[in-house]
């Protein structure tokens, strides 16, 4: 089995400030880390190796410096990893980066099961999976997080949705979002780290895809545009009720009543 | 030490000098919080709680309390572990919860004033949110920094950056007589006669109430990186511990862990550890202002470690990461508390290059007492947690082999130079080991400093040592 798991560099710090005349996040100088929930869908991929023989390889998009989340997973325990780079790529919204992730699968390799995380914690849309699979015409599902049964041809799958779950078995090739704490991450090792040679990581480029049509990606390709961006205003507010707790819920239950809660 | 109860004269007095009877608490408005402290094995029975404000009205309620001879305790967040604000005699306690002002940042002299109800969790984030670090940093975050200060608390930082003493810079303390002294200030040298502040620094309350502190800061490392490095052998996991110490390298923290500590603190918080391979681990952390330079840090201790027999070295870089180890790390004791219906602790410390043979001798002394004893540690400042569980034994029988292994445990210490507690203090329980380890002449001396600043014994009476041996 073949397991592909994407991933997405993202700023480390939750604190990000934005470009007030651009509506862009301001990323230099800000020093960036693997996409968190990424981390639960590549250890569902490791899990799943330790069960069987199989390969995984993890797959971002970005700049060369990207190159460094693909390592942070090899040390994790993944066996390679593909950097799709390319100026020609900047700028892509939700549907053009699917495009392009799909077109730099199909240029990879084929694979049984593609692993995303449910979303991201910059761009937060929690799309890019299931649009991947439309365009790579393979089966999905979103917020797993657990595996009841998996086996070489298919595997039944727990699905969280916030109010209830249910089970689904689906057959390879396939493609998972895996939600949030569906399990505890690896931490890198340095062993591996000391391991690592530089061609473990392969680039790949426009020029490596099937559809070389520069409209199809980046700015280009985007069905949509963003109009601003801008950091929600912090609101401080905040009554601190103090003294014994018998008397800090009086004071609450007061305060509710107050303002018409109940 | 006879104390006078208090009578229903007493009682009107105290509230006409709060004036808001809604911060004087008698009888049955004591909540059971008041009675005990986090250890919970030592009850007190306050007559009266003050909820205090100002320095003004914790001076007025000493001073009527030194002249009725009413014993009075300073409280902070009660999260203590030797009864050391347990109020054994009665009398009045000073809850200083809500003094919680952060008043003043000074970024001129490097300092931050405060009121001694702050906690710490509270510092430590304005700190930071400020670009600077308050670096202290014991396990119990929900502390206040008065408590914090009044135990000389040290921490997993202690290693680089010293402990709670290294961090003050000034106090009020409200004395015994309910005078108000000022000691210390924003000053970084002082060599203007004893050092008073000094003597209010792990004196558990006992010479003068903390009323205001100003600590000292420092700026706040633009990076830091923990290394969890797993052992099969216990004996390789402590023998890099000296190593690593004198390698040159300048961790933050040395932390040692045993994985059956580890396997209560996943039960306690529901939520597996990152790693399961060793059977005893380090938690290294290094912080710094370039990148470079903490990577060639990391490294070098990565290589130490692996060259003395770690399974490997796991790295700990992003604030996911961090959390899902340093959660477990946090949660130890309560993990242990939760594992067993009674404990008790060991907080000795050793000089650290006798670390590695004093946790062999932990074995040892589990062994001949007959009880469970879990432990882990801050290995790079030789202070260890031990912890003796009960686990179900009928009490005679508890308490006579706890006390066998407390003495195994504290003579085994002091033969190797080290001493009763490292950062969690003497308080109550812990009387007979220091007076044990310190010896008599030690004690007169503690003693006679005592009736200096408090003659009528009524600051927190009974702790550190016995008034009338």
């Amino acid at each position: 089995m073949k397991i592909l798991v994407c991933i997405k560099q993202v700023p480390a710090s939750n604190q990000v400030r934005v470009d007030e005349e651009t509506g862009v996040l301001i990323r230099d100088g800000v020093s960036a880390k693997m996409n968190p929930y990424d981390l639960f869908a590549l250890e569902f991929a490791l899990q799943l190796k330790e069960r069987f023989s199989c390969e995984v390889d993890v797959l971002t998009m970005g700049p060369l410096q990207a190159k460094s989340v693909l390592n942070e997973a090899v040390y994790m325990g993944a066996d390679r990893g593909v950097l799709l780079s390319d100026r020609k790529f900047a700028g892509a919204d939700v549907i053009a980066t699917s495009y392009t992730l799909a077109q730099g699968i199909k240029a990879t390799g084929s694979y049984d099961l593609i692993l995303c995380g449910k979303q991201t914690t910059d761009g937060d849309t929690g799309q890019v999976g299931p649009e991947m699979a439309e365009f790579l015409g393979v089966e999905h599902v979103s917020n797993v997080f657990e595996v009841l049964f998996v086996n070489e041809e298919k595997m039944l799958v727990k699905v969280n949705f916030e109010h209830h779950t249910y089970e689904q078995e689906i057959r390879y090739p396939c493609l998972l979002t895996i939600e949030k704490e569906a399990n505890i991450p690896r931490l890198p090792s340095y062993k591996r780290k000391k391991q690592t040679t530089d061609d473990v990581i392969s680039v790949l480029s426009l020029e490596d895809f099937t559809d070389k049509d520069p409209s199809h990606y980046g700015l280009n390709g985007s069905e949509t545009s963003v109009e601003r961006i801008f950091s929600p205003e912090k609101n401080d507010d905040r009554i601190m009720l103090s003294g014994e707790p018998s008397e800090q819920v009086q004071a609450l239950y007061a305060l509710l009543k107050e303002r018409h809660v109940f | 030490m006879k104390y006078n109860r208090l009578t229903q004269e007493n009682r009107e007095d105290i509230l006409n000098i709060l004036q808001n009877s809604k911060d004087v608490l008698f009888g049955d408005e004591i909540s059971n919080d008041y009675k005990h402290d986090e250890m919970e094995g030592i009850h007190g029975e306050p007559e009266c709680v003050v909820r205090v404000h100002t320095t003004q009205e914790v001076s007025a309620v000493v001073r009527y309390a030194n002249e009725h001879r009413i014993p009075v305790l300073a409280r902070g967040s009660g999260s203590g572990l030797v009864g050391a604000a347990v109020p054994i005699h009665g009398g009045i306690i000073i809850d200083l919860k809500d003094m919680n002002r952060i008043l003043e940042l000074d970024e001129d002299n490097l300092t931050v004033t405060i009121q001694p109800g702050v906690l710490l969790m509270e510092l430590a984030q304005f700190a930071t949110e400020h670009g600077y670090m308050y670096p202290p940093d014991p396990g119990e975050k929900s502390a206040t920094v008065g408590g914090n200060i009044s135990t000389n608390a040290g921490g997993m930082r202690a290693v680089k950056y010293g402990v709670t003493r290294d961090y003050v810079r000034g106090l009020t303390v409200v004395l015994p007589t309910g005078e108000i002294l000022t000691t210390g200030g924003k000053i970084v040298k002082n060599s203007s006669g004893y050092d008073l502040k000094d003597l209010f620094i792990g004196a558990e309350g006992t010479l003068g109430i903390i009323t205001e502190a100003v600590m000292k800061l420092v700026p706040l490392p633009a990076h830091s990186i923990s290394l969890l490095i797993p052992y099969m052998k216990i004996n390789d996991c402590m023998d890099t511990v000296p190593k690593l110490i004198r390698s040159g390298l300048a961790p933050t923290a040395i932390e040692f862990m045993q994985s059956e500590v580890i396997r209560h603190s996943e039960t306690f918080l529901g939520k597996n550890f990152p790693d399961k391979s060793g059977d005893a681990y380090l938690l290294l952390t290094f912080d710094g202002e370039d990148q470079d330079y903490l990577e060639k840090q990391y490294e070098a201790a990565a290589e130490l470690c692996l060259e003395c027999g770690a399974l490997d070295v796991f790295l700990v870089d992003t604030d996911e990461r961090k959390d899902s180890v340093w959660s477990a790390r946090s949660a130890f004791l309560e993990a242990i508390k939760a594992s067993t219906d009674m404990m008790d602790e060991c907080d000795v410390v050793v000089p650290r290059s006798e670390i590695a043979p004093f946790i062999a001798y932990i074995a040892e002394a589990s062994e001949q007492s007959a009880l469970r004893i879990p432990y882990f540690g801050h290995a790079g400042d030789g202070n260890l947690h031990i912890y003796l569980c009960r686990d179900g034994l009928e009490e005679t029988e508890w308490i006579q082999r706890r006390d066998h292994a407390f003495k195994l445990l504290y003579d085994h210490a002091k033969s190797v130079g080290g001493l009763v507690s490292g950062e969690h203090g003497i308080g109550y329980v812990k009387k007979p080991y220091m007076r044990e380890s310190l010896g008599d002449n030690v004690l007169d001396l503690m003693r006679g400093i005592k009736k200096v600043f408090d003659p009528n014994s009524i600051m927190n009476p009974d702790k550190l040592f016995d008034l009338e041996d």
